[in-house]
């Protein structure tokens, strides 16, 4: 029989993020599980590509992915069993991502998958998810076939598509900066994809393109691509470019001046990016898809509070949000129906609406029933070279604007769900 | 049009000498010890992120000078417990250690400086325009270039002139006779080692400046300089600037018509090197080939 | 037991016997069937390199290339050419191995440290064109929208598509296919004139070896090995990504097999087994596993440089 312990239940691997630990301490750790009751853990599999490009945001994921399970194990636990996160690393490879997903499905027998930053690793992990039958919440791929024409029955997301960034953004900018918009695109699909949606909302504004620059992934220096946006003489120049990409061509505007001349703006920014830039290259207008400094946001304070403690006293980022609501969601829908049955729950979640604790944001914030995408709010705002309040207060948020305001309608997105019989 | 070109030959022509400052230590530590540094961009990456630690200390003029030295020492280190033991060896085995280091070198930039991206702040007049007219060459742009000439003048000379650089140079032609000489064999591939790894700190630094820091920076700027040693010619320090300077340009020009190829352009002149002249421009026949 | 690695017979049953019951007893401590698969097809990537690295001396250090290829043209023969996994095998390894007869062709002449540096190099072009070409290869996103075919074998239908404990039988059958023929080759009078150019070249230049010929073929018939290993590398993910022809991955294959022991005909598998478990356990257990990952390569080098087989011979003899 086992001996009834009393203390938070962490799962084993969820030391993985405490990176202060030296290894070979983690590697002789033993396996650690001290079940409150002593049953067995209810198992949430989190694949996140901790080392390599993307390290930074899914790190963060993962912190208030473990944040949420902390808080519901000191709540009692999910369907009153202790709450375990298992988390692995697809650093970055979609063999690694899918090996590590047939792992936690087949051999650690979790009852939820979350995970990836990587669209492309996400979605070969919606794969493997579907064919066992488990629920899996995309935590950080914005990829429009997600929740578009690849979308399942079993695959929620939490983050935006690039569709409702586009959306998002495309009236104001219109208005703030004028009719003539220069695109600096990366060349791959998810750079085309919004470039495409932003130029359809050009044309239904009636403005003009005044050309699109295509600038292959990981290019470090754009000063080619930058004097020909100059030269076409546009009233905004308009950046997709992501992570260091986008540091590095938001580097070089300021070094150039050019950012005197003619407004910087784009779609989805993030902080991660922000606090890698120097403050003079802070600059542009964007939209934040969560950001932490909101007036009057029921337990939004405590939220902060609690990432503080565990991010070094630094503020939540969107992708800790991400990882946080992942896991809640899962929390939420399970104890509704209580049960942890995938098909179950999966219909339970189909305009599943989020509590303020777990939304933080205004705005009704639900996963919409014809393709599984989360209906969250857009945070558009301007970036600041200093923060005003705290160093992390880097965005200045000036409007809210719902999910549901910005997505194109289902019909549009290409998603048909096929439910197993 | 014609603009847009002499500008990216210019460009081509700064990145090229970036290259070169990279390539050229490669290229020493290959040519006397023949082994091929993966770690390489591993050093490059440490020097970069030294000197934003030493910054507020020494400010960004003495974090220029004293992180690739502190790189350097590093390397030494290494080179004495790790690498010593494998010359001589089937390059195999330096090939598979330096590329374990590699691996190991950005989990320790990880571990120590966190997996976000850090900026490197520069001096404000550095970062600005030479001329609105030619707004996109920044002072630090050619800041870069003259680092880097400086450097490898100064390299060149040490090779010609000093006792030392002429047994390194002697070294790279016949490692036997230089030993029977009675040059101290292993302190030179020492001395010779922390001189091509200043190198890669000194890179370091000034890519933090251009690019930021990242702890996978390092493997991305380590191709091209392999492509540069082979398209100048293995054992050719001349080679090996040519080298660098000419994929610089290649893929320069070849952003203005094609951006997407601009990677692949390097390849393939090195392919068409190759092809007319297999040992690389200005290669030494029979050496290492 | 000979250098060339003629393997007792009881190893031999021994290796099939676990290789066989691979998904009955690999879930009891602690693994999973996938990783079986994983494994095996690492170890015939290990092995093919092997072919060259350790049979004919080869220094080849960018064979992952030749591997993505396998798979990209696997992945691609099955979204556009046709539903059929066999075919689409064929297909990939045709592409690999005809792409890396080409380019052997014109490295043949190169030796050593310079061979490895242009194979390093050449392999990036590939991994540039899978990394660029959106059009073709999804580019970074990856190739996707293909996926394993159910076998029809005659009158038996076969469901390696849903059933993974199947596809690790089909992986098998395909492994023990190629590792067959690659011992059959080395035994062939070719395969002695490989073992022959790598202890001495020269004098196998003497004894009127065209040396440059065989190794070329040598560097073609490894190819066709590994590209079939992506192949199936293909399949275990439905998926072809561009880290697949990545140098990083190559020097992965190269670790294998020293690891194992370059020098016999099994080593590469053994060292395919011991890090693809390494890395999947320690990749668990803390985020510092790459950390790990470089030892193991320290460690290789210093104290094992003749892989976990080459002690156990020496033990052997001693």
């Amino acid at each position: 029989m086992e001996v009834p312990r009393i203390g938070a239940v962490i799962g084993r691997r969820a030391v993985i993020r405490t990176v202060a630990t030296a290894g070979l301490a983690q590697l002789a750790a033993p396996f650690i599980l001290r079940g409150a009751r002593g049953d067995t853990p209810l198992r949430i599999g989190m694949i996140d590509p901790l080392t390599g490009a993307y390290a930074a945001p899914a790190r963060n994921e993962v912190m208030g992915a473990e944040l949420a399970v902390s808080r519901l194990n000191a709540a009692g636990g999910m369907l009153g069993r202790p709450v375990e996160l298992l988390v692995e690393d697809s650093a970055n490879d979609v063999g690694t991502g899918v090996q590590k997903a047939r792992k936690l499905v087949e051999r650690d027998h979790v009852d939820f998958l979350i995970g990836d930053v990587n669209s492309a690793v996400a979605q070969a992990i919606a794969q493997v998810a579907m064919e066992n039958k488990i629920l899996h919440i995309v935590s950080g791929g914005h990829t429009d076939t997600i929740t578009g024409k690849d979308c399942k029955w079993n695959v929620y997301r939490v983050c935006n598509t690039t569709r409702m960034e586009s959306n998002a953004v495309s009236d104001i900018l219109f208005k703030k900066y004028g009719k003539k918009w220069h695109f600096i695109t990366p060349d791959y699909t998810f750079g085309h994809t919004l470039q495409a949606a932003l130029e359809a909302n050009l044309k239904r504004l009636g403005g003009i393109e005044t050309g699109a620059e295509l600038t292959p992934l990981g290019t470090t220096d754009f000063s080619a691509y930058l004097i020909k946006a100059r030269a076409a003489n546009p009233d905004v120049i308009i950046l997709l470019v992501q992570g260091q990409d986008m540091v590095n061509c938001l580097k070089q505007i300021v070094q150039f001046g050019i950012d005197k001349e003619v407004p910087i703006a784009g779609t989805q920014q993030e902080l991660e990016s922000l606090e890698g830039l120097p403050s003079e290259a802070r600059i542009g207008s964007w939209m934040f898809e969560w950001y932490w400094n909101q007036p009057n946001v029921p337990h939004l304070a405590e939220f902060i509070a609690d990432i503080r403690k565990v991010n070094k006293g630094r503020v939540p980022t969107a992708r800790h949000w991400f990882g946080f609501a992942s896991v809640m969601t899962m929390a939420l829908v399970a104890a509704q129906e209580k049960t942890t049955d995938a098909v179950k729950l999966a219909h339970a979640l189909s305009d599943f609406e989020l509590p303020p604790e777990v939304k933080l944001q205004p705005n009704k914030v639900y996963y919409r029933a014809g393709d599984h995408q989360l209906m969250l709010s857009a945070f558009i705002g301007e970036a600041r070279a200093h923060g005003k309040d705290d160093p992390d207060d880097l965005f200045a948020v000036q409007q809210v604007v719902a999910g549901d305001a910005v997505a194109p309608p289902v019909a549009d997105t290409g998603c048909v769900l096929h439910w197993p019989a | 049009m014609i603009q847009l070109l002499l500008f990216n030959v210019t460009n081509g022509l700064i990145i090229g000498a970036f290259y070169v400052l990279m390539a050229l230590g490669l290229s020493l530590i290959l040519n006397l010890s023949g082994v091929i540094n993966f770690a390489h961009g591993g050093f490059l990456v440490l020097g970069g992120y030294l000197a934003y630690t030493l910054t507020p200390f020494l400010g960004y003029w003495g974090a220029l000078i004293v992180a690739p030295l502190l790189t350097a020492v590093l390397g030494v280190v290494i080179e004495q417990v790790l690498i010593r033991r494998l010359y001589g060896r089937d390059p195999l085995y330096s090939l598979l250690m330096t590329f374990g280091l590699a691996f190991i070198f950005e989990d320790a930039t990880r571990y120590v400086w966190g997996a976000q991206g850090l900026p490197v702040t520069i001096p404000a007049f550095l970062g600005r325009p030479v001329s609105p007219s030619l707004f996109f060459i920044t002072y630090y742009r050619l800041f870069m270039v003259v680092v880097a000439a400086v450097a490898v003048t100064l390299l060149f000379l040490l090779l010609r002139y000093s006792r030392v650089g002429v047994r390194i140079r002697a070294g790279t032609l016949d490692l036997e006779t230089v030993s029977t000489l009675g040059v101290n064999v292993g302190g030179l591939r020492a001395l010779n080692f922390a001189l091509g790894i200043f190198l890669a700190g000194l890179s370091g630094v000034l890519a933090g400046g251009q690019l930021g820091l990242d702890p996978t920076m390092g493997s991305g700027l380590l191709m091209p300089s392999f492509i540069a040693i082979i398209v100048g010619g293995v054992g050719s320090l001349p080679g090996t600037l040519v080298g660098g300077l000419l994929i610089g340009i290649a893929s320069g020009v070849t952003a203005v018509f094609f951006p997407s190829a601009s990677e692949a352009v390097m390849y393939v002149l090195m392919a068409l090197v190759l092809l007319a002249r297999p040992r690389g421009l200005m290669g030494e026949e029979g050496l290492m080939t | 037991m000979k250098e060339s690695g003629r393997t007792h017979p009881a190893v031999l049953v021994a290796i099939w016997v676990l290789l066989l019951l691979a998904p009955y007893w690999l879930g009891l401590v602690g693994g999973y069937t996938a990783l079986g698969a994983r494994v095996l097809v690492l170890g015939l990537a290990a092995m093919s390199l092997n072919f060259l690295l350790g049979f004919t001396g080869v220094l080849s250090f960018g064979h992952a290339a030749w591997f993505g290829l396998g798979a990209y043209g696997t992945g691609l023969a099955l979204k556009w050419v046709a539903a059929s996994t066999p075919l689409a095998l064929l297909l990939g390894t045709l592409l690999g191995g005809a792409l890396g007869a080409v380019l052997g062709a014109m490295l043949v002449r190169r030796r050593g440290i310079y061979f490895a540096m242009v194979t390093i190099a050449y392999g990036q072009v590939f991994y540039y064109i899978a990394y660029r070409w959106n059009a073709l290869t999804g580019g970074d996103d990856g190739l996707r929208g293909f996926s394993r075919q159910p076998l029809e074998i005659g009158p038996w239908h076969i469901d390696i598509a849903a059933n993974g404990v199947a596809f690790y039988y089909f992986v098998l059958a395909c492994f023990a296919a190629a590792v067959a023929l690659m011992a059959l080759l080395l035994r062939s009078p070719f395969g002695h004139s490989l073992l022959a150019i790598r202890e001495n070249e020269r004098r196998a230049r003497f004894l009127g070896i065209p040396v440059e010929f065989h190794i070329w073929i040598a560097f073609a018939l490894s190819c066709v090995f590994i590209s079939f290993a992506g192949g199936l590398y293909a399949l275990l993910n439905n998926f072809a990504d561009p880290n697949n022809l990545h140098y990083s991955l190559s020097g992965d294959l190269v670790i294998m097999a020293v690891l194992g022991g370059m020098r016999r005909f099994w080593g590469p598998l053994l060292g395919a087994a011991v890090f693809v478990v390494l890395q999947d356990y320690v990749s668990s257990l803390t985020t510092n596993w790459m950390s790990f990952i470089g030892l193991l390569f320290v460690a290789v080098v210093l104290f094992f440089p003749r892989g976990l087989l080459g002690i156990a011979r020496r033990r052997s003899l001693a």
